[in-house]
């Protein structure tokens, strides 16, 4: 049997992701003092911020009220199998690890021109304002590899920062994965696979637990107290377990 | 998208260059049939003006880099990217026309063989011959840097490459009959009727990229965007309020009415009434007319590029309709 190549990606779970916003500051955060170079914020307490980011955490909402559905949705590097950024970059700094599918920038020889942003629909491409470089996700690779880290602390930032566990980690080729369990089991998707880019990120979807309980459901039929009758009911006036025990 | 400066400017100027090229040799093959003893001047001084075009072009593109000191590594991926190819065959576009101008001005145009017995083939015409595909593959280039982005519907079709082909030969022969008129004059007249016939038909081209992307429909929505097929989808917050990178890039922040505009005055400034100024300069042999004509079609052709680049609408747009 061939086998497959590791491709490391995100499994993210729409259905308890609640929008805490946890993941995009734990990514800053460990990203702006990481191996990747700062994620610069430009005049951030002016009239005008901006800043870099890998990761963000949009909102959106189904239906009309009263029947709406609030619809978190984390938004980072897709890492895709196929993916349009590499093959227009001019100089070869972004690129596709053959090791383990994390698709990165090598920011000493970014020109930084856009074209791959360009060619990125997701959208998932940030033009360092500062460094003058692109920057994007990077699975947090300079800390999944780092063997000073405790073992169960060799994820990334976002993933380790979710308080609900709605974002998943691992290789989506192996069939014993949690990641690729996941897509399996639970209806993974990914995100417009029209463009035939092949996304390695992928989506839970959101779904309700509902329980169907049919009307002759809510009483028992086989009841030993319909069977065997109920017994008397004690009457108003005959003591009662205080009247018996108040001594 | 927001359209930059430099790459409006890069764009169009070297169109204007190398379509002066096209022109240039054109004039020789003019020349050659018709048996007009060329003045070198025009061709040397033409190629010239190539080159200051050329010139002016790379220098704008140098503003759309972040890291412009890095710039010569961007032929390294040839291969696969239209970006490293337009790198790579702009420098030869303009080895080439030095080589032309070289060869007009050391007069090498005695022939050393003849082509189907009958025509006399000399370094002028085989450097300029050369010249030419390398101008056309530039066109092809630049182009497909845009043509291949799929992810800009209005760009993805084989009329962007069309029309920077033929708006960037037109406005070169309208430069060309400009330049005529010092050095030869006998030539203006066949430079501004075919800068006429190019613009009107880089007109018909660009109406009909524009009857396109206004025909065109989106096929992906929100619903494949992020993976909820409910019919009934709208974004509440992207995600934050400051600026990002995503937003100043992709979006323009005119209104259509702008746009509607932008367009109306570059299909008049960079077609219609240049052709109108061509067609009676070289009718009647004003010169004031061609002199008009060029410095307004490259004012409509420059609008006409801002506009391609206003026009065209990301599909990562869809992740951006909300602020909060």
């Amino acid at each position: 049997m061939k086998q497959e190549k590791i491709q490391l990606a995100l499994v993210i779970d729409l259905n308890v992701c609640v929008g805490c916003h946890g993941c995009v500051t734990s990514c800053k955060s460990w990203n702006s003092s990481g191996s990747g170079g700062p994620m610069t914020d430009m005049n951030p307490y002016g009239s005008e911020p901006a800043g870099t980011f890998f990761n963000r955490v949009q909102t959106f909402e189904a239906g009309a009220f009263p029947h709406t559905e609030t619809i978190h949705f984390p938004k980072s590097c897709l890492h895709c199998e196929e993916p349009p950024c590499v093959a227009c970059c001019p100089t070869g700094a972004s690129y596709k690890r053959d090791e383990d599918g994390i698709v990165l920038v090598n920011t000493d020889i970014c020109i930084g021109c856009k074209y791959c942003a360009w060619n990125c629909p997701y959208g998932m491409r940030e033009l360092d304002a500062k460094e003058r470089v692109m920057k994007k996700c990077t699975l947090c690779v300079d800390r999944i590899y780092d063997q000073n880290l405790p073992e169960s602390e060799r994820k990334p930032a976002c993933v380790l920062a979710c308080p609900t566990q709605a974002r998943l980690f691992g290789d989506i080729n192996d069939p014993n994965s949690e990641a690729s369990r996941a897509i399996r089991e639970s209806g993974g998707y990914a995100l417009m696979p029209e463009w035939g880019t092949k996304p390695a990120n992928h989506y839970l979807p959101r779904h309700k637990n509902l329980f169907r309980v049919r009307q002759d459901e809510l009483v028992r039929a086989d009841n030993p107290l319909r069977i065997e009758g109920a017994p008397t009911p004690p009457a108003q006036d005959s003591p009662s377990l205080d009247d018996s025990t108040s001594w | 998208m927001k359209p930059a400066l430099s790459v409006v400017l890069l764009t169009t100027l070297i169109g204007v260059g190398q379509g002066m090229f096209l022109a240039l040799f054109a004039g020789q093959t003019y020349a050659f049939f018709h048996g007009i003893k060329g003045d070198h001047s025009f061709y040397v001084n033409g190629s010239l003006v190539v080159m200051g075009f050329m010139a002016v072009g790379l220098i704008a593109s140098i503003f759309h880099l972040g890291r412009p000191e890095r710039g010569w590594m961007s032929a390294r991926q040839w291969r696969t990217s239209w970006l490293s190819r337009e790198v790579i065959v702009l420098p030869l576009f303009m080895g080439m026309t030095t080589l032309y101008g070289l060869a007009h001005y050391f007069n090498w145009t005695e022939s050393f063989t003849y082509l189907w017995q009958i025509l006399p083939v000399d370094l002028t015409a085989v450097i300029g011959g050369i010249g030419i595909l390398v101008s056309l593959l530039l066109f092809l280039c630049t182009g497909m840097i845009y043509a291949s982005v799929r992810f800009f519907p209005e760009w993805a079709t084989p009329l962007t490459v069309i029309n920077y082909t033929l708006m960037g030969t037109a406005s070169g022969f309208t430069l060309c009959a400009v330049h005529s008129q010092y050095t030869q004059p006998d030539f203006t007249p066949f430079f501004a009727y075919w800068a006429a016939a190019l613009t009107a038909l880089a007109l018909v081209m660009r109406l009909a990229s524009l009857m396109r992307n206004s025909r065109l429909r989106q096929k992906i929505g929100l619903q494949q965007a992020i993976g909820i097929r409910h019919p009934d989808l709208r974004q509440n917050t992207r995600g934050f309020m400051a600026g990002s990178f995503n937003i100043k890039e992709f979006f323009h922040g005119h209104s259509p009415l702008f746009l509607k505009g932008a367009k109306r005055f570059f299909l008049l400034s960079g077609f219609l009434v240049p052709i109108l100024l061509l067609v009676l300069g070289g009718f009647s042999g004003n010169e004031s007319y061609l002199r008009l004509a060029f410095p307004l079609q490259m004012v409509g052709l420059m609008v006409e590029r801002w506009f391609f680049f206003a026009q065209a609408n990301h599909v990562q747009n869809l992740y951006y309709q909300a602020i909060a």
